[in-house]
């Protein structure tokens, strides 16, 4: 009885071994190639493991290791935007599983630095390529002196249009925002089936941006004294705008279909609004939606201004690399970070088949991007003609470190306000309330 | 596990008594051999079961006990999160407002599946136990996919309603509007899980033993009070536990509205119940700390709800 009892705890034991083994294997292949998307081409070599979501990175990767004997990217696409904070979050509270490198939006950077999730890079030759990147990108990836990614891509904002819808509803181009008004009514008298734009209140970023257009700073915070913030999302200029917006949609000039759904992807594409307000990587994005109208003839023109005469430029989105405090090697993720979309090839590669906005000036500056020609927009050189001019004027902005409650709240404010249950500038006042109680409760100190 | 809990409970036999003592010494040594035994059979179970709830259960409610913020770090704090919690309007209005899908969702899906099950009952043709099926099918089809679809289903563009409410003439209302999502949900909720039901209150009806039914008959009951006076009074246990089923899953409401947020975020907010604010608290904003004690708050009224229900019907479901 007893030998046997003892044979069966053995046999567990060994069962248990060989499960474990199995575990202990699997993780130990984990850290080299096996979960890399991409090939590592030098076996000898340290890895960088990097989280991004970019279209055609694996061409990126691929033309970096290529060239590199000292180092190596792995690579893994985490999903994108939220979906990868939401993995990457989790990982800084339990202090494992977050990569070397990762792709964050600017607005989401003060949200980790604050954990301490994120490498100021300036120890790691950061400044040495501040003169590479636009003035506006780098302020957004710094912090006081800090700074804490790489800027990769930006979002300059600019308005994608119908041109045949425009010329058989008898519209011209507007130039500012009263013309804008106009236009949708003119659009509406036409007797058109759609709207001449949609006003999403999930629209988070894009709302910040139209915003900003009218001077609203919303957060003044500097990672030097990380308690401390200044919250003034309720400034007149915010609620003059809202207050626009709002009126377009009592009026029936304007949706307020939610953003990034399917149903707004089609409405985007099939005519259904006839403008897209939207950022340098919008292009990319309508390129890349299904069911689109075959005769659609888009043209890009300059977002539209409050005052003509003082125009203001905005930004919507936007990408950068930053390095994790867990990276294993922090020199080298640093490495990583700044080289791999420092070179003309990758941005070739990012500009024509990731429709991406460089914020890298070689790129930005040279004839090839300056004169490219999109045949989407008929052979129009929407950089020369509008985005680069938008991305010039761009100064930077500066995010809070709840952004991501920020834009929920503000999602909501919005949403009672096109129900007709507020009008704009109580919506605003009352974010502005919500944000000071919460940063109060998360123990900052709030200056308005 | 239905069909056990359905079946009627052996009366306890007094010819079987419990074999006569053995002398002490010779029991421990039985019993400890024979545990040594039971707890090498249990072992796989139990090392699954402490590693995957015991413990996360335990560090939850070690998580639930610390204060942190953002800007000042982690603090020990007691239960100074559960007095915040009670006192949040946010969760508080979540819990509302699952009670009040509690009170609409399930004596919806109850009804639906006991009409089902009784119909069900009385026919033994093909064509009902096609009719079985088909009702099962949505419980068989993963929740996130068929919110998923009824999100297709509901949307404006793409679902049938414009269609549908266009032949006569009509505008087809906005299912995904602040109005009508809560419609919608329990739409979604009751076109799920009331075949599950169906099929639990199905199996206790064939645990009826057709003589009474018989017996009814010759008594002059008609098939109506047959099913009313006669079926439904003898599968009452049956019914309570999935009253309990459907209880506690409400309570727990996170799927449906989580993959329909997608499609409505303006009529869903993040807080829209207990569970999903817990879920918005953890990973979107970090708060992890009172994310736990939120979840374990709402696991407290869970089971004060359910405890108070299950005695409250102890009658009826024969736990007395």
């Amino acid at each position: 009885m007893k030998t046997k009892f003892l044979a069966s705890v053995g046999v567990i034991a060994v069962a248990a071994a060989a499960l474990t083994g199995c575990a202990a294997s699997a993780e130990t292949s984990n850290s080299t190639e096996a979960s890399c998307t991409n090939k590592i081409v030098n076996a000898n070599a340290p890895q960088v493991s990097v989280w991004a979501w970019y279209p055609a990175f694996e061409e990126v990767v691929d033309l970096f290791n290529n060239s590199h004997d000292d180092v190596q990217v792995c690579w893994t696409n985490a999903g994108q935007g939220n979906d990868e904070y939401t993995k990457f979050s989790t990982s800084i509270e339990s202090k494992s599983g977050a990569p070397d490198v990762i792709q964050l939006e600017s607005e989401v950077l003060s949200s980790f630095s604050i954990r301490n999730a994120l490498v100021d890079l300036t120890e790691f030759g950061a400044n040495d390529v501040k003169d590479k990147y636009t003035e506006g990108s780098w302020k957004d990836a710094s912090s006081g002196d800090a700074v804490y990614a790489i800027p990769v891509d930006g979002g300059p904002m600019g308005m994608l249009y119908r041109k045949d819808l425009f010329e058989a509803a008898g519209i011209a181009v507007p130039t500012t925002w009263a013309e804008f008004e106009t236009a949708a009514a003119a659009l509406k008298t036409s007797g058109s089936d759609g709207v001449l734009v949609n006003f999403p209140t999930n629209g988070r970023a894009f709302n910040q941006a139209l915003f900003a257009q009218a001077g609203s700073v919303p957060f003044v915070y500097d990672s030097t004294s990380p308690t401390d913030i200044g919250i003034d999302v309720n400034d007149q200029g915010a609620k003059d705008v809202l207050d626009y917006w709002n009126s377009l949609v009592q009026d029936g000039l304007v949706t307020t279909d939610d953003a990034f759904t399917a149903d707004y992807n089609t409405s985007l594409v099939d005519g259904t609004y006839a403008v897209y307000l939207a950022a340098a990587w919008g292009p990319g994005y309508l390129q890349g939606l299904s069911d689109a109208d075959e005769n659609a003839v888009w043209a890009v023109a300059p977002l539209p201004q409050w005052d003509a005469a003082n125009p203001v430029q905005v930004n919507w989105g936007g990408s950068t690399f930053a390095v994790t405090s867990q990276a294993t090697d922090k020199a080298l993720a640093a490495q990583v970070a700044i080289e791999i979309f420092g070179t003309d090839e990758a941005w070739k590669v990012g500009v024509e088949k990731g429709a991406l906005f460089p914020s890298y000036t070689p790129m930005l500056d040279s004839d090839y991007f300056v004169n490219l020609e999109y045949p989407f927009f008929g052979g129009q050189q929407i950089n020369k003609e509008v985005f680069l001019n938008a991305a010039a004027g761009y100064t930077g902005a500066t995010f809070s470190p709840f952004q991501n409650y920020a834009y929920d709240q503000l999602t909501e404010e919005l949403y009672s306000m096109v129900q007709g249950e507020q009008d704009g500038s109580q919506a605003l006042d009352d974010l502005q309330a919500s944000l000071e109680t919460y940063a109060t409760e998360q123990g900052f100190t709030v200056a308005k | 596990m239905a069909l056990t809990e359905a079946a009627p409970k052996p009366a306890p036999n007094p010819a079987v008594a419990r074999p006569a003592r053995r002398p002490r010494t010779q029991i421990d040594r039985m019993d400890r051999k024979r545990q040594r035994w039971g707890w090498l059979f249990v072992a796989p179970f139990a090392i699954v079961f402490v590693t995957f709830l015991v413990a996360p259960l335990g560090y939850a409610f070690w998580m639930s006990m610390q204060t942190s913020t953002l800007a000042t770090g982690t603090s020990f704090t007691w239960f100074a999160n559960y007095g915040k919690a009670f006192t949040d309007p946010i969760f508080l209005e979540g819990l509302g407002r699952v009670a009040s899908f509690a009170l609409i969702m399930i004596p919806a899906q109850m009804l639906v599946a006991l009409v089902a099950a009784l119909v069900l009952d009385n026919l033994s043709t093909a064509l009902s136990k096609f009719s079985r099926l088909m009702i099962f099918v949505p419980y068989a089809i993963p929740v996130v996919i068929g919110a998923l679809m009824w999100g297709f289903l509901y949307s404006p563009r793409f679902g049938p309603a414009t269609d549908i409410f266009g032949l006569v003439g009509l505008t087809a209302p906005d299912f995904l509007s602040q109005g009508t999502i809560f419609a919608s949900l329990v739409n979604i909720v009751t076109w799920q899980w009331a075949g599950y039901y169906m099929i639990i209150i199905y199996a206790a009806l064939r645990g009826i033993d057709p003589a009474i039914y018989e017996a009814a008959r010759l008594d002059g009951a008609n098939g109506r009070q047959i099913a009313l006076r006669v079926k439904v009074p003898m599968i009452s246990s049956s019914m309570v536990m999935v009253l309990i089923f459907a209880l506690i899953g409400t309570l727990q409401f996170f799927t449906e509205p989580q993959v329909l947020r997608a499609v409505a975020q303006g009529a869903i907010p993040v807080s829209y119940t207990p569970n999903m604010y817990a879920y918005s608290l953890a990973f979107s904003y970090s708060q992890f700390n009172y994310a736990s004690a939120i979840s374990f708050a709402l696991g407290i009224v869970v089971f004060a709800g359910s405890y108070l229900f299950l005695f409250l019907t102890r009658k009826q479901s024969g736990l007395k």
